[in-house]
């Protein structure tokens, strides 16, 4: 036998060290489909809770939108369940071809490719498209699928402040003598809440003959007026030379990404990414109900709109009750904590108080940044707000931490 | 370049290390701080500090030797540019 009493030992020992550290990651079962309301086992074993959800990427409430699921249906009758091949070999229907079409209209692009997630566009196109001539530079607080497609490329790399466009300014005039530039960040970025300035970051790639690559997973399909995305919050649509995004978050929730940006570019992903190459791409079934989420946003703002009021109210409300939030405006809206126990306590009251939030620590945000993040929904309803909103209160209000400032609680519970 | 004496480079490295690195005001960096151990330097970053030790102080660091442990703390880094000194 391979797997030794020496081997089993070391990963046990690796295991008991990630639980000293506090950071075992456990999942919640939930027993019904992923919605505002939701029935949750946790721990496992014990008696499942209603309870509101606060924290999912469902940011227009369509996971089980009913018309989504019926074009779901639909598709598995037409076209099968399974492709059995990857794109190049039989494994591209009609349809992955109309998805690709149907997003280059909606982001603005010239052409889009589709990949079996959005990590796997992040991981698949850097290496595709550069060289060791080439330079990336990314802000510092990029999504770790981007860092992990940034490592399997041979290009070097480089970061700015996040947001700072002095800093990014200055890495443009270093790096000046590179073949390629690609400046990278997130539309949104996912723990913080807060939007790049695409504007500023367009003006200075044209400035310097860079590129620029926005992942915006946590902006399709809500984020700008008609919610194309966070380009076309800043006006810079056609503009952005690379755009990856998911299917997996507000776009019906199931699985899958793209990228979508210049012809050239996405051809040679068609030619090289490896996640496409050696992977089967998205299944049929969500295939379809991608397709039927874009005609939904296509025909009506309406869910991107209710989503922006209720962000605004839930954003009003904690901040009125004396909470400290990360400032923005997009639907997620991070409750700052600032100590670890603290963050998880006061999820665990959450939960008691029939509230699905969770609370997040080093090392997924930085030491002495703990929170909990707030994800709002067009799929809430006022009730479901004034609820989180009581929970939250009541449960700031056994800490005695309303209205204290950051020092203040960091005083009464440490970092 | 011209001569440059042990402390003046370590506090050259440290300002450097604290103005491209440190965003918070209020963090002290010292030059025992472990940089990328600790998280305040990525392995990304590490590019600048290597073109800005290349150019201040006129050497080449290969690239095998610009490795994260060299580059945990300004004391390392000042061991490693003395290598290449001439």
């Amino acid at each position: 036998m391979s797997y030794s009493d020496k081997t089993r030992n070391l990963y046990q020992a690796q295991l008991g060290d990630i639980r000293n550290a506090g950071i075992y990651k456990e999942e919640r079962f939930i027993h019904s489909s992923q919605a505002a309301d939701i029935e949750v086992e946790y721990p496992s074993g014990s008696d499942r809770m209603n309870v509101i959800n606060m924290c999912a990427n469902n940011y227009l409430g369509l996971s089980s939108h009913p018309e989504v699921i019926k074009a779901a249906h639909d598709g598995l009758e037409k076209r099968g369940y399974g492709m059995s091949s990857v794109r190049f070999i039989c494994g591209t229907q009609d349809i992955h071809r109309e998805l690709e079409k149907k997003v280059t209209e909606f982001l603005g692009t010239e052409d889009t490719i589709l990949f079996p997630s959005c990590m796997d566009a992040n991981a698949g196109v850097f290496e595709a498209i550069l060289t060791s001539e080439d330079i990336m530079i990314s802000d510092r607080l990029v999504h770790a699928s981007i860092i992990d497609g940034m490592r399997l490329c041979s290009a070097q790399h480089d970061t700015f402040k996040h947001s700072n466009m002095e800093h990014l300014e200055e890495k443009l005039l270093l790096h000046s003598d590179k073949r390629i530039k690609l400046v990278i960040t997130d539309g949104v970025f996912s723990m913080d809440g807060d939007i790049a300035r695409l504007d500023e970051i367009v003006r200075l790639c044209e400035k310097y003959d860079a590129m620029v690559l926005v992942d915006d997973s946590h902006s399709t399909g809500f984020i700008g007026r008609t919610g194309r995305g966070t380009h076309e919050l800043y006006n810079v649509v056609g503009k952005i030379d690379i755009i990856t995004t998911t299917f997996g978050k507000a776009l019906g929730g199931a699985s899958g990404g793209c990228v979508s940006g210049r012809k050239e570019i996405v051809d040679m992903c068609r030619q090289r990414a490896r996640p496409y190459l050696f992977s089967n791409t998205i299944a049929p079934v969500i295939v379809s109900g991608v397709l039927k989420v874009f005609e939904i946003l296509s025909s009506s703002t309406e869910r991107r709109d209710k989503l922006e009021k209720n962000t605004a109210y839930w954003r009003k409300g904690l901040s009125d009750a004396g909470f400290i939030l990360k400032e923005g405006e997009s639907p997620i809206v991070p409750v700052m904590l600032f100590n670890a126990k603290l963050s998880q306590d006061f999820s665990k009251d959450l939960y008691n108080e029939g509230i699905y939030a969770i609370g997040f620590f080093f090392p997924v945000v930085p030491n002495g940044q703990a929170r909990i993040r707030t994800q709002i929904s067009a799929g809430h309803e006022m009730h479901h707000l004034d609820k989180a909103l009581s929970a939250f209160i009541k449960t700031g209000k056994k800490y005695e931490i309303l209205g204290l400032s950051k020092e203040q609680i960091v005083a009464k519970f440490g970092l | 370049m011209e001569k440059i004496n042990l402390d003046e480079m370590k506090d050259l490295i440290l300002n450097y290390v604290t103005k491209e690195y440190i965003d918070d005001e209020d963090e002290v960096i010292t030059y025992d701080t472990p940089l990328i151990s600790s998280g305040y330097v990525d392995s990304f970053s590490m590019v600048s500090l290597l073109v800005f030790l290349e150019n201040k102080f006129k050497i080449k660091i290969p690239p095998s030797k610009a490795t994260p442990e060299a580059f945990d703390s300004v004391n390392s880094i000042v061991l490693l540019v003395n290598q290449y000194l001439k």
